[in-house]
């Protein structure tokens, strides 16, 4: 099940993007390079990044159709980091973006002005991807901050999908800047919406897998997919699949119509990155049972796709955290006020 | 998944004056937003104010009775109309399958007949396609369609016919010709009868509640001229097919139960109750993407595709979230359900529960979906 059908810009731009991530799929651990020199050579790597900062000045759409492709094949390269937080956020504050793969994160470090420029100093966790990072982008609560690979001491760290998840100590110069206004929320959402986009590209991977596999698993004389049960499990699982990868269209399609920060979209932003991880799990437990054992170890690659729904959605706010949001506006919009808040805008 | 859709800009100003008419309405004290309207909730004084304000076949030529306005026009008014609860059985199936139906297949005079008369919401429909041994296998029809001089007669006998003591009309899906076992599909034809026609027997079928909203309709020799066939003789599969996407995508297929959730958050807010955000929120998340689902199907089915997977996709969730609600519902407040009361959480809570098993059996079980979603897969 394809993302769109349509036949628009966006729609070539999914095409493309699902050949490059699907060339790409490996099973290791690192930074795939080869890949993100492909991603950068087609204006992939800084797509919604203004032109100023090196970008293809896409739309979240345009995001959408890379990073759901880029999820689906389990891609091992730091691109919603890149584009969607880190190039955004130096950007926005004015610091010249360094060449490669970026990262972001939010963090408290103590952050000294000094006659050359500024030091700064602490420890940040769960840093994504920060070993393979040529920039970490860090929003304290006092600066933005850029930390370069030189003046960090990098603990390796991982997600349950072994995902680079670090520990960064920092103790040396960095590049500072203010912080623009709102950029915390718009980071946070920034954040959320990325990564709902890859958990519904994963979840399609998942599924993808698990068709495949029932027609090709032959018990009782018959690939099981020919099994009423499976079939009824599989259908289940793409229900799932489709909610996921509406909700986050969705909530893309509105960040690019009202923008980032509007009510409606962090409303849809919320929803989309709830509804997401809601359906990971029942993705990955249907993808799991239809695979049987062999799925259950490493010498299949189906955990590619199921550690990464577990793993994403915990990450930038778990499916709990997110509702909670939901559902305090609906309180707080009360019995009346509740279908309105639904429908939004028009 | 179709790609998603927004709304044109004149949507909000039609949502903004249904919303002030149903806010009149329920000052008037006219109606009380209940749970399942679309079942059980025949008024046809609110069916003719909704007919006069032009809400009502919507999507059909001005010729017609209609405003030509665009499928997502009529999105918007039914899904302001159940979310408020309101009574739209006596038009539904009229301004949800009919209209459209009649101006596809239709001949110029059945058109001429019928269309003026639903969008007005003075002529009410039904449909007449399950029968005894034919469910879920709709295929297994055993209405009989003999030729007679000057048109068919029908014999045979369909069930769960919402409305058909009341409706003017319905569609029956009966055999014109011999089952053939190597194309069970064939053979199959629509036809027109009006619901007063002579031999046609109406009985109720009571729902387990007691009301009587379902019946079984006995045609015995019935006479139906041949203008009155729907369609192409033999057509009858494709044509009901072809319906599907339409009737199983919409709004009615996650809101019959909107107006309790609704009442619940009412609830909630109302006894300062806290720690529910999270159950809510789950609520709202899969309302806001099953919504968000429908639309895209319906701005598919504007832009004139069928998309008969994602349509059946909607129906599972959406009918499976119009449970879950009722069991957040039970969770957060206790309440006991009161089928006696008036309206209002008890009422809405106690018509929910006994209408739930309804949800995932109408329009095509959920079973039956996913056997088409599992076809749309490859698996079968």
């Amino acid at each position: 099940m394809t993302d769109t059908t349509d036949t628009t810009a966006t729609g070539e731009l999914a095409e493309l993007a699902e050949s490059i991530f699907a060339e790409a799929s490996g099973t290791g651990t690192a930074f795939d390079a080869a890949l993100w020199k492909t991603l950068e050579g087609s204006g992939l790597a800084r797509l919604t990044l203004p032109e100023a900062a090196g970008g293809s000045e896409g739309s979240f759409t345009d995001a959408a159709a890379v990073l759901t492709a880029a999820g689906a094949h389990a891609a091992r390269v730091p691109l919603a980091e890149t584009d969607l937080l880190a190039g955004w956020l130096l950007h926005e504050a004015g610091i010249a973006l360094p060449a490669g793969p970026l990262t972001a994160a939010t963090g408290d470090l103590d952050v000294a002005d000094t006659a050359g420029g500024s030091t700064v100093r602490g420890e940040l966790r769960r840093v994504a991807w920060s070993r393979a990072a040529a920039g970490i982008a860090v929003l304290t609560p006092t600066r933005v901050v850029l930390l370069r690979p030189e003046h960090v001491t990098i603990t390796d760290g991982a997600n349950l999908a072994e995902e680079p998840r670090d520990t960064v100590r920092v103790d040396g110069p960095a590049t500072t800047a203010e912080i623009p206004p709102g950029a915390a929320e718009q980071l946070r959402l920034r954040a959320a919406l990325g990564r709902a986009l890859l958990l519904a590209g994963a979840a399609r991977g998942a599924l993808t897998a698990s068709v495949t596999y029932a027609g090709q698993r032959i018990q009782f004389g018959r690939p099981i997919g020919k099994l009423q049960a499976v079939q009824q499990q599989l259908a289940l699982a793409a229900a799932e699949v489709a909610a996921a990868s509406a909700a986050a269209w969705a909530a893309a399609g509105a960040a690019s119509a009202d923008g980032m920060t509007a009510p409606s979209t962090r409303f849809a932003v919320a929803a989309a990155k709830a509804r997401a991880g809601e359906a990971a799990g029942a993705v990955a437990r249907i993808a799991h049972q239809v695979h049987g054992a062999i799925g259950f170890t490493r010498e299949h690659d189906l955990r590619l796709s199921t550690t990464r729904l577990w793993a994403w959605r915990e990450e930038d706010g778990s499916d709990a955290e997110w509702n909670a949001e939901v559902g305090a506006a609906a309180l707080a919009a009360g019995a009346d006020g509740l279908w309105p808040l639904v429908t939004g805008r028009p | 998944m179709p790609p998603p859709v927004d709304l044109p800009p004149r949507a909000a100003e039609l949502r903004a004056q249904v919303r002030a008419f149903l806010a009149e309405e329920r000052a008037a004290g006219s109606w009380v937003p209940r749970s399942d309207v679309w079942l059980s909730g025949w008024d046809e004084r609110f069916t003719r104010e909704l007919g006069q304000r032009g809400w009502l076949g919507m999507t059909l030529p001005p010729e017609y009775g209609g405003a030509g306005a665009s499928p997502l026009d009529r999105y918007v008014v039914t899904e302001e109309l159940l979310a408020a609860g309101a009574p739209v059985a006596a038009h539904w199936v009229a301004d949800r399958q009919i209209g459209p139906t009649l101006l596809r297949f239709g001949t110029e005079a059945q058109r001429r007949k019928f269309l003026p008369g639903i969008a007005a919401g003075e002529v009410y429909f039904g449909i007449g396609m399950s029968e005894p041994d034919a469910g879920s296998d709709l295929a297994a029809v055993r209405t009989r369609a003999e030729r007679v001089d000057g048109g068919w007669e029908l014999t045979g006998t369909k069930v769960w016919t919402s409305g058909a003591h009341r409706a003017h009309a319905f569609f029956a899906l009966a055999r014109s010709a011999p089952r053939d076992e190597s194309d069970r599909h064939a053979g199959l034809s629509q036809f027109i009868v009006e619901l007063d026609s002579p031999g046609v027997q109406i009985r109720p079928i009571p729902l387990l509640t007691g009301a009587h909203h379902f019946n079984e309709v006995v045609f015995d020799r019935v006479f139906v001229p041949d203008e009155m066939v729907l369609g192409e003789v033999g057509a009858g599969w494709r044509q009901v097919t072809s319906e599907l996407a339409f009737e199983r995508s919409g709004p009615e297929r996650f809101l019959s139960t909107f107006p309790l959730l609704a009442a619940l958050v009412g609830e909630l807010v109302a006894a300062g109750a806290t720690g529910t955000e999270r159950e809510i929120g789950s609520l709202v998340s899969r309302l806001w993407t099953l919504r968000r689902m429908s639309l895209a199907i319906a701005g598919s089915l504007a832009s004139g595709n069928a998309p008969e997977l994602a349509a059946a996709i909607v129906k599972d969730l959406g009918t499976r979230f119009e449970n879950e609600i009722i069991d957040a519902a039970r969770l957060l407040v206790s309440i006991p359900p009161d089928p006696g009361a008036e309206g209002g959480y008890p009422r809405l809570l106690a018509d929910a529960v006994l209408h739930a098993p309804g949800f995932t059996l109408r329009g095509g079980t959920n079973e039956v979906l996913r056997g088409i979603v599992a076809r749309g897969l490859g698996l079968r």
